[in-house]
């Protein structure tokens, strides 16, 4: 009902009438810049330092769980089941909890624990950005109820920006019904403009690159 | 301070409150800063062009509505998710009271979104005994206040630590707190309780995606996430005038929304949403919808030139830079929308007749037209929509008065005779009338209805002690060696000798 007649409303006022054609639309605008992987790692690893994200390069997988496990020492943590948590052994570690597909249960750990460790399922270089989407290997909660997000992320993930990543994934719909991209602790700047980290998701977070 | 008669007499409490004036001149400024950096040459050489694509891509999104519209709700229903066709703010609030009782629920959590506060959307739920909660930090100070947002993207900017433990005091009966990293804190453990309890989800949208059937909300706090990922059910409100073509054109436009909102080159979160949870998805709504409301758009989009209004991403930039902004403040606008950007959407959607003195809210220095991310041509629109007024008050035939005034204007300037008169008059009134060369009020005879409201912001330079005609006959009159010789003309003279 006030869909027909909100329709026919815009139609009148733009001239238009049902199922006239539409002219093509300005070509979508994707320049990605060619930056090589170094430069990359080091544009990735300085936009989250000034963002106050920690970062570890991890030459092998044995440091990269060394550099987790010091994390969750005597902590409560939660692991999404990204496989590549498996194989570094991080979904093991003492005091970690992996394996959860059910809502409820993922809503009662998420919410209690200390610390959220995730994989991305990719990177952007100029912003320091972590993409998630959603999946039975990545809950989306795991990266926001906990007050510390760690995310573990093989450098072949890590992309120049916004652009090589809608050239990659044109329709995001098509792959989950959640995209996110995380730059940075939680924060705000609400009350007198102060920065204050960690509102509603983590106020810390650690990038490890693999 | 000045006497203020001639805009509006609630712009007292602004301009005589010095407190306000340093959070409002500090808070945008420092916006204003902030952007200016992000968009600099060197971290973002192609800004230019970024902003005549978002201009062109919004054109055509929205000189194509119908097209774009359901293109989307095809594919928001592909992605199981259902689009809710709403003419006004009671369609709305008529949905979610039908979802909440459907649902058994009583609370809705809320993230921010100037759409719902066009409708006054939790006023009207809350008459109906549900509990909207806002859960960005500055909306839920301001519900708690019970205060309209003072600006589209820092809603509280008006606010100091002391006003917000003030609030919390006496509202959340707690023990005063006046360091935000712990107000922070506090706002966080009870919102957490509410994301976790409430069975619906209320956002609003920055982009809708049309061939995604996608929303996109832009955010720092991580509390639209919340919003949209625990509560059961996903509603998401907003303008028909949020669609844009394709996923990818985000690339463009989440470029310029952070850096000219907040000068960050991407805000904290980015969510891009397409429908429920799906098979093997973990968590996520089991339901999704997304409200599409008129409120007056459809009527805007008559104007095929002023139109573009309706291209606004909502960054507020042109509030930041704005000299009237800075000045009154984002609770002198008429509407939920302050700032320049208001100037033009409030007459549009609210009729020319009821604020007509908005689009005269303005300086027409033409910095909101250069900070626009998608380039409304604010200073012009602005133009336009004073004539417009004129206009429709010459049709009502409410211009009488100013047409006499003109009429005799033109006879006093067509007629030498009446013109020396009106001159000597005039010195004659004006010669006492005030100190410094300037007169700040006439005398008390003429000091009433416009000349007094026109004085009250000006002052009006005092007549010379003769008129031009005066020395021009002087000067005719002497001999012409008597007449001072500008040194410049001695030099030229002594040349071409």
């Amino acid at each position: 009902m006030s869909r027909e007649a909100m329709m026919a409303s815009i139609r009148e006022s733009l001239g238009r009438t049902p199922g006239q054609a539409i002219s093509a639309p300005p070509e979508a605008r994707i320049r990605i810049p060619d930056v090589d992987e170094e430069s990359r790692v080091g544009q990735f690893l300085a936009a989250l330092e000034a963002l106050n994200a920690r970062t570890f390069v991890a030459p092998d997988a044995a440091s990269a769980r060394q550099y987790v496990a010091s994390l969750t020492l005597g902590k409560d943590a939660l692991a999404s089941n990204a496989p590549l948590l498996r194989e570094l052994g991080i979904a093991d570690l003492d005091g970690v909890r992996c394996g959860i597909t059910q809502l409820d249960a993922l809503r009662e750990h998420a919410a209690r624990c200390d610390l959220g460790i995730t994989s991305a399922d990719f990177a952007l270089a100029d912003t320091g950005t972590l993409v998630m989407f959603s999946s039975v290997e990545e809950a989306r909660l795991i990266s926001l109820l906990p007050p510390v997000h760690v995310a573990v992320v093989p450098r072949q993930k890590l992309l120049s920006g916004l652009d090589e990543l809608f050239a990659l994934n044109p329709e995001p719909a098509r792959r989950s019904s959640s995209m996110v991209l995380i730059t940075g602790p939680s924060r705000t700047a609400d009350i007198e403009q102060i920065l204050v980290r960690g509102v509603h998701g983590p106020g810390e977070i650690h990038v490890v690159l693999l | 301070m000045k006497e203020i008669t001639a805009i509006q007499p609630q712009l007292h409490p602004a301009l005589d409150n010095p407190k306000l004036q340093l959070a409002i001149y500090t808070a945008t400024g420092r916006l204003v800063d902030k952007r200016k950096g992000t968009v600099a040459e060197e971290s973002l050489p192609d800004y230019q062009e970024l902003r005549s694509q978002a201009n062109a891509l919004k054109r055509h999104a929205i000189d194509h509505l119908d097209y774009y519209l359901e293109l989307f709700q095809r594919n928001v229903e592909a992605n199981g998710g259902k689009v809710i066709w709403c003419r006004d703010g009671k369609e709305v609030v008529d949905f979610l009271l039908g979802l909440a009782k459907q649902r058994k629920s009583k609370v809705l959590v809320k993230s921010k979104s100037m759409t719902t506060e066009e409708i006054h959307l939790n006023e009207h739920l809350e008459e109906h005994g549900l509990e909207p909660v806002e859960t960005d930090l500055g909306e839920y100070i301001l519900q708690l206040a019970h205060e309209k947002p003072y600006h589209i993207v820092a809603p509280a900017l008006h606010m100091t630590r002391y006003e917000v433990a003030d609030i919390f005091e006496e509202k959340l009966k707690i023990e005063r707190e006046e360091v935000p990293e712990k107000q922070t804190q506090i706002a966080r453990g009870i919102l957490r309780e509410k994301f976790l309890e409430a069975d619906i989800g209320v956002s609003g949208a920055n982009f809708l995606v049309a061939d995604s059937g996608a929303v996109v909300l832009v955010e720092n706090e991580g509390n639209a996430r919340l919003s949209t990922t625990a509560p059961k059910v996903h509603v998401a409100v907003a303008g028909i005038e949020k669609v844009i073509p394709r996923a990818q054109d985000l690339a463009t436009f989440l470029k310029l929304l952070g850096r000219s909102g907040t000068g960050q080159p991407l805000t904290v979160y980015t969510s891009f949403l397409a429908g429920p949870r799906r098979e093997g998805e973990i968590d996520g709504p089991e339901e999704f919808y997304v409200v599409l409301l008129d409120n007056g758009r459809t009527k805007v989009l008559r104007d095929a030139d002023k139109r573009q209004a309706l291209f606004c991403i909502r960054c507020g930039a042109c509030l930041n830079i704005c000299p009237v902004y800075r000045r009154i403040g984002g609770h002198n606008y008429p509407w939920v929308y302050s700032g320049p950007i208001g100037a033009i959407l409030t007459p549009q959607f609210e009729g020319l007749d009821k604020n007509p003195w908005l689009p005269h809210a303005s300086s027409l220095c033409g910095a909101c037209g250069e900070v626009c991310p998608v380039k409304i041509e604010i200073p012009r629109m602005l133009l336009e929509l004073r004539a417009d007024i004129e206009a429709e008050k010459a049709a009502k035939g409410e211009d009488k008065l100013e047409k006499l005034g003109f009429q005799a204007w033109a006879r006093l300037m067509s007629n030498p005779m009446l013109y020396r008169a009106a001159s000597a008059a005039g010195s004659w009134v004006l010669q006492d009338a005030g100190d410094g060369g300037w007169a700040s009020q006439l005398p008390f005879f003429l000091n009433a209805g416009p000349t007094k409201g026109w004085l009250s912001q000006r002052d009006l330079p005092l007549p010379a002690p003769k008129s031009f005609r005066q020395l021009w006959k002087d000067r005719l009159r002497q001999p012409p060696s008597s007449v001072p010789v500008r040194q410049q003309d001695a030099t030229d003279e002594g040349h071409s000798a």
